[in-house]
């Protein structure tokens, strides 16, 4: 499938610090026409562009920097959430590793319009290798006039610094990056006041995904109605898309929105090795939801994901093959929440402890169809009553699972594990 | 004023702009359930007991963050609320040692309550996540497993008190409310001054114990126990047996610790009276002799261990006097025994205080004369109101009795030490009067009164205008200290009390169970105070008599060597 490339255009293509290489095959010239530009023209062209956020939230950013420019308080911040820490996300260590001038030119753009001067990226620690690459990016387009004091003799400055994480899941939730920024533990602030008005150090701050900021170049320079037109009607441009998991060729792709995930996992993809059957997709990162075959021929569009139920989250599709078993897997997938909520509200520091608890018995034999309904009391609790955006989604695999295999849990109340990974040891002790 | 309708359970209801959901359903007398909130300490709404629905927004709200707007219609006891509700509890339930029956919070805590009215039948759940181990290296005593992590005493601790010794650790199920590095809180800036017990809602944080050690001295038959009260501990022992708050119940306490088995029952009025005579006396040197001003007065060990850690560039401010307490220790240990004919080796002093700093300071190194402890063993309100209910005493149909001689008369001038601007005030009675040479009819100070954090005044004193602050609260203290570093603000006298509202509301006074009381029962208490203050005969530490016959018959004068040496100590930089 030959498709337009942004993002991954220059991939393995240039030497990602540097400056020259960058310019050579195409950067830097949505600076400079946004330079030449009314910034009200700029934020416009966004929003033509169909752009949502794609940390996972999917906020429309054209609106986000409107409103973001509407703002009169200052000193404003622009900042970056690179702390990609969803399980199964690869997508922003490959713009940072490969092309990171693109997110550098995209916060550029933002802080020509917002007026800001100073700027953070926020990279998961666990990236320590492409920090580096990003630091002397930032050097270098420091040297070549394209950061600092006067860009570009634009007679505007902006300053970037690399901040990183320290391994807190957490922080890729934008107030706790914001506090973590700040120095203090990576916990969630109560909203409001939303980060766009009291963000870092208490003012208006402009925070966006990687991969959000790495598409605005393009938008500037090819215009919103060009990227708009490579996706669906509802979702413009391109998406990176991170396969991982019992599927033939793991990888990041680039795919225009409205590929269906069949098309994705099948075509790109290569399918299910080892002659093994699909049994369920997780997507959009662990907090994702995890559905089987029946809804592969979804469009990879915000709109027509919701219809399903579905959310695209961060763009990771974990494929799971018929040799698993949900109960499981879902474990797996609950002690790592178990250990990464922040432990600030109740039902995502407890709730996850006693999910764990729960599937631990139902792996051992010794769960009861009273477990099961408690499973799902607290998978509800926890999605409507949790602080933030974890503990809201956290249940979302243990819903959908408990929807599309009920048997399977059922059958794990009987002593028996269908897929035969469960040992089971406490069959009969109940 | 912008007032905003909503409905609330289909009922009306308007307030005022930024009012909470929660304080809107209060004026409809609706009481949704509240764990981590505190209302001006502790407003995080990270307990997520308080959820409520609000139609047309998505999932629960914690109505205690949760600002009303207009036309938004709430429902606080939805099934799904409810069960939302239930689970909450039952989660933090689960992770809680729930040894109620001997916890010493049983019947008093709020944990207990919220899942009684909910109907929250036993767990299921086995598991027991691991928060830490107990702490009781200080007067403070932490029991991590009782913790349900709703950070009370993290916000009172660092917001309030400024100290913030304690604070969240760890993520997920490993989270914990711990020290710096899992230091013992002795070796921390821990001030002591239990003011995060009285937050906690639950049994996670006890002051130390010393019933037993009181109980053993009163059965040894070699020992001459004595006892002080101090006092605050009048006005607020009653509430633990049920009383009406700020309760004058100073007889029937001097009547329980005679049954409890003292020889003697003294009063700390006693030698608070015995205090202004030395610090109203350092005051009126240091202003004439071009001594080190602003005074500081120094009755509340808390603050001064806030200030030894914090403000090394103050302690020379500091009065060099002993605390009531440690004064009362003092002269029971020297001049009591002599007149009573008492080997001084055998007299055992016991405290009775509304504060937990006490037994901290009581244990200071400096605290002693010739070799003896000032103070063997001090106890709170609780643990005197725990005293008095093991020995089965019925405490509110007790009569009066008076305390004994001749280290109990006190003055209005002694008891008003117990809330803020009592020392200020009584200080100002006796200073004026030395300064005129005259006996002052005007005596009181109004200004100096009051609940507000920092207070400022400037009384006029025999043509000199003397310029006071008074303040409570160490957070308070340190602003102050602040501006005065700063140049900002300047004054000869200075009160501070680490606990807000003073020692009405110390860390060992009884625990005000329904939060949103906590105001109203300070006023009470200090109310109660003013009021024995009132109905004194003498109102001015110098009338005391028995603080007359004390310099007479063996101190000499105030700040000369007898009482340099037993009534006055100093300050170490930590």
């Amino acid at each position: 499938m030959e498709t337009t490339k942004i993002l991954s255009a220059r991939f393995g293509k240039i030497r990602p610090d540097s400056v020259e290489e960058y310019v050579a095959a195409g950067g830097y010239e949505g600076l400079k026409k946004a330079i030449g530009m009314q910034h009200l023209d700029v934020i416009e062209e966004i929003k033509k562009a169909n752009l949502f956020g794609r940390g996972g939230a999917a906020y429309p950013t054209g609106i986000k920097w409107e409103q973001a420019y509407a703002i009169k308080k200052g000193p404003k911040y622009m900042v970056c959430n690179a702390d990609e820490g969803e399980p199964g996300t690869f997508k922003d260590k490959h713009i940072m590793a490969e092309d990171p001038f693109q997110l550098i030119e995209g916060m550029t753009i933002g802080a020509y319009l917002m007026g800001a001067t100073e700027g953070f990226i926020y990279i998961r620690g666990e990236y320590m290798g492409i920090q580096r690459i990003v630091r002397s990016a930032i050097e270098n387009a420091k040297k070549a006039g394209y950061l600092g004091k006067n860009i570009l003799g634009a007679g505007f400055d902006f300053d970037l610094k690399v901040v990183s994480g320290a391994g807190a899941y957490v922080c890729g939730e934008n107030t706790a990056l914001v506090e973590s920024i700040e120095g203090k533990p990576g916990r969630p602030r109560q909203k409001p006041p939303y980060i766009k008005n009291c963000g870092l150090y208490q003012m208006p701050t402009i925070l966006n995904n990687v991969e959000t900021y790495s598409c605005i170049p393009w938008i500037v320079k090819d215009g919103g109605e060009a990227f708009s037109a490579l996706g669906t009607d509802f979702s413009g441009g391109t998406k990176l898309m991170c396969l991982s998991g019992n599927v033939a060729k793991r990888g990041v792709y680039e795919i225009p929105f409205g590929t269906t995930l069949r098309e994705l996992i099948y075509t790109i993809g290569g399918g299910i090795p080892n002659g093994k059957k699909l049994k369920f997709v997780h997507l959009g990162g662990s907090s994702g939801a995890c559905f089987p075959e029946s809804l592969l021929d979804t469009k990879i569009c915000y709109n027509d994901l919701k219809k399903n139920g579905l959310s695209l989250g961060s763009g990771a599709v974990l494929v799971v093959d018929d040799s698993s078993c949900p109960v499981d897997y879902l474990k797996a997938v609950m002690e790592f929440f178990e250990e990464e909520s922040c432990g600030k509200c109740t039902p995502c520091r407890e709730g996850n402890q006693r999910m764990v608890e729960i599937l631990e018995k139902l792996t051992e034999g010794k769960g009861t169809m009273e477990d099961i309904k408690k499973l799902k009391s607290l998978a509800q609790t926890m999605k409507t009553t949790s602080f933030c955006g974890l503990g809201q989604s956290a249940p979302v695999p243990v819903i959908t699972l408990i929807k599309y295999f009920e048997a399977e849990f059922i059958a794990h109340t009987e002593g028996k594990c269908p897929a035969g990974k469960c040992k089971m040891n406490g069959k009969g002790v109940k | 004023m912008d007032m905003i309708n909503l409905k609330i359970d289909g009922l009306d209801v308007s307030v005022p702009k930024d009012t909470t959901i929660l304080q809107a359903a209060k004026q409809l007398n609706i009481d949704i359930p509240t764990l981590c909130y505190l209302k001006g300490i502790n407003e995080v709404g990270s307990c997520r007991v308080c959820v409520v629905e609000v139609e047309g927004w998505r999932g629960l709200h914690p109505a205690c963050v949760t600002k009303v707007s207009e036309g938004l219609v709430v429902k606080t006891a939805t099934k799904t609320v409810r069960e939302a509700r239930q689970n909450i509890l039952e989660l933090i339930m689960a992770n809680h040692n729930r040894e109620c029956l001997s916890c010493a919070r049983n019947t008093n805590c709020e944990l207990q309550k919220l899942c009684n009215d909910a109907g929250i039948g036993d767990t299921t759940f086995e598991k027991k996540a691991d928060r830490g181990s107990i702490d009781c290296s200080g007067s403070v005593v932490r029991d991590p497993s009782k913790c349900v992590l709703c950070g009370r005493c993290v916000s009172v601790c660092s917001n309030t008190q400024n100290v913030g010794v304690i604070s969240y650790a760890h993520r997920g199920a490993h989270t914990s409310v711990t020290t710096p590095y899992e230091v013992e809180l002795a070796g921390l800036e821990c001030i002591n001054c239990g003011q995060c017990i009285k937050v906690c809602p639950v049994g996670a944080l006890q002051e130390k114990d010393a019933t037993e050690r009181v109980w053993s001295a009163l059965e040894n038959p070699d020992l001459h126990v004595v006892v002080q009260t101090a006092p605050a501990v009048r006005v607020a022992l009653g509430e633990e047996f049920g009383m009406p708050v700020g309760t004058n119940v100073e007889g029937k306490m001097v009547t329980a610790l005679k049954r409890l088995g003292f020889v003697k029952v003294f009063d700390t009025n006693f030698s608070a009276d015995l205090t202004i005579m030395e610090e109203g006396t350092e005051l009126i040197n240091r202003i004439n002799n071009g001594g080190k001003l602003p005074m500081i007065t120094s009755c509340s060990p808390g603050w001064i261990k806030f200030c030894e850690h914090n403000y090394h560039e103050f302690l020379e401010n500091l009065s060099t006097c002993k605390s009531p307490q440690q004064m009362f220790g003092a002269v029971a240990k020297s001049y009591y025994p002599q007149k009573a004919g008492v080997d001084p080796k055998k007299v055992f002093v016991v405290s009775v205080m509304p504060c937990t700093a006490k037994k901290y300071e009581a244990d200071r190194e400096e605290m002693k004369v010739d070799g003896l402890r000032d103070i063997d063993a001090v106890i709170t309100t609780r643990e005197l109101a725990k005293m008095i209910k093991q020995a089965r005493i019925e405490f509110e149909k007790l009569p009066d009795s008076c305390y004994d001689s001749i280290l109990g008369a006190s003055t209005g001038a002694g008891v008003i030490f117990g809330n803020t601007g009592g020392v200020m005030e009584a200080a100002l009675r006796t200073v004026a009067d030395i300064l005129t040479g005259k006996d002052l009819k005007e005596i009181e100070y109004t200004a100096v009164r009051g609940m507000e954090g920092i207070r400022e005044a400037t009384v006029n004193i025999s043509g000199m205008d003397l310029k006071v602050a008074i303040v409570n609260g160490t957070g308070n203290a340190a602003k102050l200290l602040d501006k005065i570093k700063a140049g900002e603000a300047n004054y000869h006298f200075i009160e501070v009390m680490a606990c807000p509202g003073g020692c009405i509301n110390g860390g060992g006074q009884p625990i005000i169970m329904d939060k949103s009381k906590t105001e109203e029962v300070k006023q009470k208490r200090i109310e109660g105070i003013y009021a024995i203050d009132k109905s004194r005969a003498k109102r001015k530490s110098h009338e005391n008599p028995e603080i007359k016959a004390l310099y007479d018959e063996y101190l000499g004068k105030p700040g000369e060597h007898k009482s340099h040496k037993l009534l006055h100590t100093h300050y170490t930089a930590r």
